[in-house]
């Protein structure tokens, strides 16, 4: 095992490591598929195998946030929220190569179908910013409500989705007239997307509305909102941020954030099924490749929880340390 | 201005391109009025200089006119807008005149930043001679407002003395600091946040062990009054908490007792509304709009008259056809929730007008804990354990 290095470990950090050497002993890793955290307070993307052992970590940029990897997978492209920038990680030596320029506080990310250009919510100026990725060159900008974040950009490159957690609302913005031409409105504060049924549907998560709206792509309108209820907590602490679809699309996996769990929602009859505990402040979601465990990121609490979500009741198996503030899982497949 | 100008810039450009056809004209316009007192004495230059934690230190014009534009784009997709008007009081005298001008204005949202006599006067008269007001005291923590004093149409987005005072002894009592040792003014308003903090230390299980006065002070025979060692000498108390409405004492006493004990209250600890120090919840983004608007950081004060501007535009977006009767309906119902960046959804207490919000636990440069504190627990709103709750109110006049 290779730990990171990080200055005067704790008594309990250390303690933690010997247990996950431990356990890691029984533990084959699993080529091939790593585990991926950004920790928006050191900057650095630690890594895991799909046990959650851990393997190391990567330098980048500050405040690295979003996570996108390349059409080829041998790229990942990071976006750093303190230092305007959208690393570039190159997977084999697993170390950042460059930055590209960005505009004042990046946050969420998407590209178009080749990657030739990527779409960066810029928080702090209330635009979304187009780039041209040989260049770096900034292509345009399309002003948004105040502080978007979500962005989803169509299959056929003709539409970007953006929220803005400030106005409640999700623009609809052509590409190509580059404009808004649709404001949706949708629950409070609206965070992340996740297509749904066949890009037929995109799911938000609404932070502030403990819910997430359903919009149908046909309409531009809002068909359903699922709202989510935890037991033992109010409805204020229910808070969903991160979204990810299971690998058959029949499930929707919502990340409550202060409430501590995750939901699993059945998409076409939009029941919330199940919950299962994680940590303090769950927002960041994947899955691994094979769809059977579901990877949160606990901000508040800075670890990660690893869900076994094979069978049909879902639960959590291990917690793992992570970093200072981690915010976004990605499984590499 | 400059953000404020790109704001608006970048909110007419995307509407243009919403609606092509639609003419600027068609937008309903609600005027919001912020009342300041002309030569208030708690923004005197000098007063403001000193910079006391949770003084004002600038009038309430600024944090609205952000939490307008903060609110224009999701008002523009409904064809509103809010104008906000700056409005000067130059006393009781010119309370009548002040209204027939927010009259022939249109007003019927009034974010008022005025000291408390004026402020309930204010309040009492707006209804009747505008025709149905809305009144957001954005900057007082007097408990008599949201209590005996209590009007219907009147909300309050600055914490009340009670919650700041719960929020210290929550800390307190988490830290197992219970024996805390007073200090308090002369002032009558010391007496007033005196009666407060006890009725906090009684509610979370933290002792009073000894209440002494203080007093800055040149008579010879009150010297001890003013005689920090002599005052913190005794050695039974964990924790010093300073009781000083003015503020010059408190920030003598952090590092300076006889025993090293720490100190909350007007100094050291501090509980405030906001700091710009707090990073988490998207705050920072708030207040570096906050800062490119006024080259300054963002205080409690701001935050709260930030927030009258979006619990108005809240309003508005609910009930825009409705009139006041109604949005004052739907913000006192807390069927309209707010953002105020504090990591949770905020309403207003339906028996008293007081906005529920999370209180920040600061010291000179840094924000230490948020109450409520973890494990303290509600049966219904865990936020109400800040301040008065429902059974506890004086308010009778609920509307």
């Amino acid at each position: 095992m290779n730990f990171p290095k990080r200055a005067a470990p704790s008594v309990g950090r250390l303690l933690a490591s010997v247990l996950l050497a431990g356990l890691a002993l029984g533990v084959q890793a699993q080529p091939g598929s790593t585990v991926y955290v950004s920790s928006e307070k050191d900057k650095k993307i630690y890594m895991f195998n799909a046990k959650g052992d851990r393997l190391g970590a990567i330098d980048t940029c500050e405040r690295p946030r979003h996570m996108v990897l390349s059409l080829d997978k041998k790229t990942m492209y990071v976006c750093c929220g303190n230092s305007n920038e959208l690393g570039v990680i190159d997977m084999a030596t697993q170390k950042m190569v460059r930055t590209m320029e960005l505009g004042e506080s990046p946050e969420i990310f998407d590209f178009n179908s080749d990657q030739s250009t990527v779409y960066v919510s810029i928080e702090d100026s209330n635009v979304m910013a187009a780039y041209d990725m040989a260049t770096g060159k900034e292509l345009f900008t399309v002003a948004t409500g105040g502080e978007p974040e979500g962005i989803y950009v169509t299959k056929d490159n003709k539409y970007a989705y953006v929220t803005s957690e400030v106005a409640n609302v999700v623009h609809l913005i052509d590409l190509k007239s580059r404009k808004v031409v649709k404001d949706i409105k949708v629950g409070k504060r609206p965070r992340r997307f996740m297509p749904a049924a066949n890009g037929s549907e995109l799911w938000v998560s609404d932070e502030l509305s403990n819910s997430v709206s359903v919009i149908d792509l046909a309409s531009h309108t809002v068909k359903h909102t699922v709202v989510f209820k935890v037991k033992g907590f109010r409805d204020a602490d229910v808070m969903p941020v991160g979204l990810v679809s299971s690998l058959d699309g029949k499930s929707m996996w919502v990340a409550l954030g202060r409430a501590n769990h995750v939901a699993e929602v059945d998409v076409a009859t939009r029941q919330v099924k199940q919950m299962v505990l994680a940590g303090q402040r769950a927002w960041g979601l994947d899955l691994s490749p094979d769809g059977k465990t579901l990877y949160v990121a606990n901000g508040l609490s800075d670890d990660m929880t690893l869900v076994d979500v094979s069978g049909t009741k879902a639960k959590p198996v291990r917690t793992v340390s992570v970093g200072r503030v981690p915010h976004s899982v990605l499984v590499s497949r | 201005m400059r953000a404020g100008r790109r704001w608006v810039l970048s909110a007419s450009l995307s509407l243009a391109s919403i609606w092509p056809a639609v003419q600027v004209w068609a937008t309903t316009q609600a005027p919001v009025a912020v009342v300041s007192l002309e030569r208030d004495p708690r923004h005197a230059p000098r007063r403001a200089e000193r910079a006391y934690p949770g003084h004002p230190t600038s009038p309430a014009i600024e944090g609205v006119r952000l939490g307008a534009s903060d609110s224009a784009y999701e008002l523009g997709t409904q064809n509103l807008a809010l104008d906000v008007k700056e409005f000067k009081l130059d006393g009781a005298q010119g309370i009548a005149r002040l209204l027939d001008q927010m009259k022939a204005a249109k007003v019927k949202h009034v974010v008022a930043d005025l000291p408390v006599p004026l402020l309930r006067e204010l309040a009492a008269q707006a209804p009747k001679a505008l025709g149905g007001a809305l009144v957001f005291n954005a900057s007082q923590d007097a408990d008599t407002l949201r209590g005996a004093d209590c009007q219907p149409h009147l909300l309050h987005t600055y914490p009340s003395r009670a919650m700041t005072g719960d929020a210290t002894t929550q800390y307190l009592a988490s830290r197992r600091w219970t024996k805390v040792l007073v200090l308090h003014g002369p002032l009558e308003e010391d007496a007033v946040q005196l009666e407060a903090f006890r009725r906090s230390a009684k509610r979370f299980g933290v002792q009073i062990v000894q209440e002494r006065p203080f007093k800055i002070s040149g008579d010879p025979r009150e010297k001890d009054l003013g005689n920090l060692r002599l005052l913190t000498g005794d050695r039974q108390h964990e924790v010093v908490v300073v009781v000083d409405s003015d503020g010059e004492f408190a920030r003598t006493v952090p590092y300076a007792t006889q025993w090293p004990r720490p100190v909350a209250g007007a100094a050291g600890l501090v509980p405030l509304a906001w700091h710009p120090q707090w990073e988490r919840y998207g705050a920072p983004q708030l207040t570096r709009r906050f800062l490119r608007q006024t080259q300054r950081a963002m205080h409690g004060h701001d935050w709260a008259a930030w927030m009258a501007g979006r619990a108005i535009a809240a309003a508005v977006l609910a009930q825009p056809k409705g009139g006041v009767a109604a949005q004052l309906q739907a913000l006192r119902s807390g069927s309209v929730t707010l953002d105020g960046f504090k990591g949770k959804a905020l309403s207003f207490r339906p028996w008293d007008g007081q906005l529920r919000q999370p209180v920040f636990l600061t010291h000179g440069d840094g924000v230490l804990a948020m109450a409520p504190m973890d494990g303290v627990l509600h049966p219904t709103e865990t936020l109400d354990t800040l301040g008065v709750d429902r059974a506890e109110s004086a308010c009778k006049n609920r509307p």
